[in-house]
């Protein structure tokens, strides 16, 4: 069970000093901050916001300074993590660029792309979206059908892409897709590879789908004989299942699996500061916060040290989405909806909508508790 | 991180434990006996004095470095006061009392005492005021946990070795937070056995035609089990490094929330335990029960969840909407 294992980790050097600078300048953007731009979290899109990120370093901050980078650690970009998540600021325009994409890409790209991809995503020109999910294939992402085939001068990309966060507002996708039949009889996930697509080239149809709050936050993107150039390819032809499963932990590990509700919280305190009926309550929430904040810097720290903590991660998503989407549950015990102040009772209204989905995305709770019965030796 | 040295002595204890303290011994322990040979067995690994300096003839270790030791321990449901020998010399130490040879356990004054009928010396707390006694100054009214370990009450019929007051630094609630990270740590050990145990049942026993633990019902409550075990290690981790930053009364904040942590994850490992094994989790044969009661009973003891979570509410509410710096500048502020 060596994949369940977490050592904690200390603060990085300077951690109090650029949390503060983190927070100096989110006070300066907060008054922009509403409270439903608050209660999306990571799923708030700015690109002017995400520009003045971008301006003070803090996308892509561990990559090198020749493609955009700050090279600074991974536990200090937990530390501005944790507080764009704590203030409710609305990063959704660079956070999959900066999450996985550009990782990725660093990690597995040409030189060119190097070049290119990453000090766009850096400055917050590019945003990037992921292409996994598809009408037919969820959980089951080997089952997809997207295909691009080789043909003169690059890939001809054809398919459907669904449930992609940001599609009809970002620039660029990495998509999972066959580029080779899989083998008769043999494993499913032989044969898929990653490329990057550029959401604005001929043959790419997107079309928003209305979420149950009534925005415009996912979509379905169709491919029709959309031609990629050959260096669209990521990483190695037929890799691509490897590949996109090593960036889970890089997707699963952040503080965006247990922090989603975090201004709620914070509400909560304020709202019911003097409700001395709430104290346990709220007791029970802070020590949950406390045990999962220390669980996900010491995944941090195991990035930091070059280890693929993905059993890791996949543990501290699950028992962070259950805190995070329980909350507003928690909250309305505490207090009647109708005596929550406006701000508050907005942020309530939204999260307890949309708090479904934080078990869903990035992998279901039931994948990852699968996962985690693998590293028992249960399957 | 724990220490070499820290991992060495954990895997040490871990063998003598496995050695020293089977089930025969769980059993008979549970029927009133006292485990000599097991607690020879632990003594003779030079442990007691595991937090007291090595001025005062000490192995010098921090709290950090103790909590592995005290998951093993809680790993085997030692049938021994070693947590509470350690933790006691640790308060005798900082009270300037020479630690005493041999068993020690320690408790409120009213309280109930881990193990008192069999400790050769007990550690009596009155808020911050603590008296070092010998066996002979105390009479016993006997009692025990659900788990079947003694928890004592003391009447003094004798006189203290030493009498002196704690220093700030460990404070008037010195004896329950002590008490709080002993049993933090425990839970975390007791839980891992547990789930081994409901691991390896699920692996073995066949309906169906299959193993249990090829049905997807059951690996996911097992995968929540092993979760809640692991926020359990962390939590005891992380108050114990409070304790080494901070000091002991300082870090009551950390300790409070791990305790909190630890005793919802022990009642949902427990719960999820049982309903593997079903009814053969619930014979006096089965050793599953010797951890799940003392993860009920631990539980309790160094205060329960509902008592820490009013306390760590309270604190948090006085924050007045500030409960995110609270709890990032615990981590990184320089502290003196």
């Amino acid at each position: 069970m060596a994949g369940l294992r977490f050592d904690l980790r200390d603060a990085p050097d300077g951690a109090a000093a650029l949390r503060a600078e983190v927070r100096e300048f989110l006070a300066e953007h907060a008054q922009n901050f509403t409270p439903e731009i608050r209660a999306r979290s990571w799923m708030g899109f700015d690109r002017d916001f995400t520009r003045a990120v971008g301006a003070k370093g803090w996308i892509g901050m561990c990559w090198p300074r020749e493609f955009g980078g700050a090279e600074r650690s991974f536990l200090e970009r937990n530390i501005v993590l944790e507080e764009m998540l704590a203030a409710g600021a609305p990063v959704g325009a660079h956070w999959i660029g900066d999450r996985q994409s550009g990782p990725l890409i660093l990690r597995l790209g040409t030189e060119d792309q190097k070049r290119h991809f990453l000090p766009r995503i850096a400055s917050g020109e590019y945003a990037f979206c992921i292409g996994l999910s598809e009408p037919d294939s969820g959980s089951d992402l080997a089952s997809l059908r997207t295909k691009a085939e080789k043909v003169d001068g690059g890939w001809k990309l054809n398919g459907r892409k669904i449930w992609t966060t940001f599609g009809h507002l970002c620039d660029w996708m990495i998509a999972l897709v066959r580029t080779s039949p899989a083998p008769e009889g043999g494993a499913r996930h032989i044969g898929l590879s990653q490329v990057l697509v550029d959401l604005h080239a001929p043959g790419v149809s997107i079309r928003p789908i209305r979420d149950l709050v009534g925005e415009k936050g996912f979509n379905e993107i169709t491919f029709d004989d959309v031609m990629l150039p050959e260096d669209a390819l990521v990483g190695q032809e037929g890799a691509g299942w490897a590949q996109a499963t090593s960036e889970l932990a890089f997707e699963r590990s952040g503080p965006d699996r247990y922090l989603s509700s975090h201004p709620l919280l914070e509400a909560a305190m304020t709202t019911l500061k003097q409700d001395g009926a709430a104290a346990p309550a709220l007791g029970r929430q802070v020590a949950r916060l406390w045990a999962l904040r220390n669980m996900s810097v010491a995944v941090a720290g195991m990035l930091e040290d070059g280890q693929d903590p993905v059993r890791q991660a996949a543990l501290v998503k699950d028992l962070g989405n259950d805190f995070e989407q329980a909350l507003p549950n928690v909250v309305r015990d505490l207090i009647a909806t109708e005596d929550m102040p406006e701000d508050m009772r907005r942020m309530h209204a939204y999260l307890t909508q949309i708090v479904p989905t934080f078990s869903l995305r990035g992998g279901t709770r039931e994948i990852m508790r699968g996962i985690i019965a693998r590293e028992l030796g249960l399957r | 991180m724990a220490s070499e040295i820290a991992t060495e002595l954990a895997e040490q204890a871990d063998r003598a434990l496995t050695d020293a303290a089977d089930v025969a011994v769980l059993r008979s322990l549970e029927a009133g006996a006292w485990p000599a040979t097991t607690w020879d067995a632990m003594a003779a690994l030079g442990l007691n004095g595991a937090l007291v300096s090595e001025d005062a003839g000490g192995v010098g270790l921090g709290f950090s470095d103790v909590a592995p030791l005290l998951e093993v321990l809680g790993r085997h449901a030692a049938p021994v006061p070693l947590a509470e020998s350690i933790y006691g010399n640790a308060l005798l130490a900082a009270a300037g009392i020479s630690p005493p040879e041999g068993t020690l356990s320690f408790g409120a004054r009213n309280g109930a005492i881990p193990w008192g009928r069999h400790a050769g010396h007990v550690a009596l707390l009155d808020g911050a005021r603590i008296a070092l006694y010998p066996a002979a100054a105390l009479a016993w009214e006997e009692a025990s946990n659900i788990g079947h370990e003694p928890r004592d009450r003391a009447r003094i019929i004798g006189a203290p070795i030493a009498e002196a007051v704690l220093p700030n630094s460990w404070g008037a609630e010195a004896g329950l937070l002590c008490t709080a990270l002993m049993r933090s740590a425990q839970i975390a050990g007791a839980m891992q056995a547990a789930l081994a145990l409901a691991v390896d049942h699920a692996n073995t026993r066949k309906q169906f035609g299959r193993p249990i633990g090829r049905f997807q019902a059951v690996q996911q409550q097992l995968a929540v089990f092993a979760a809640e075990t692991s926020a359990a290690s962390v939590a005891a981790a992380a108050a114990a490094r409070a304790v080494d930053r901070r000091g002991l009364a300082a870090a009551a904040f950390e300790i409070g929330c791990a305790k909190i942590t630890v005793g919802e994850a022990a009642t949902r490992g427990a719960a999820i335990a049982h309903q593997v094994f079903a009814a053969m989790g619930i014979t006096e044969e089965h050793q599953l029960h010797h951890f799940t009661r003392r993860l009920w009973s631990w539980r309790e003891e160094g205060g329960s969840e509902a008592f820490w979570a009013k306390r760590i509410g309270q604190e948090a509410q006085a924050l007045s909407g500030a409960l995110w710096p609270f709890i990032t500048a615990r981590e990184e502020e320089i502290i003196p």
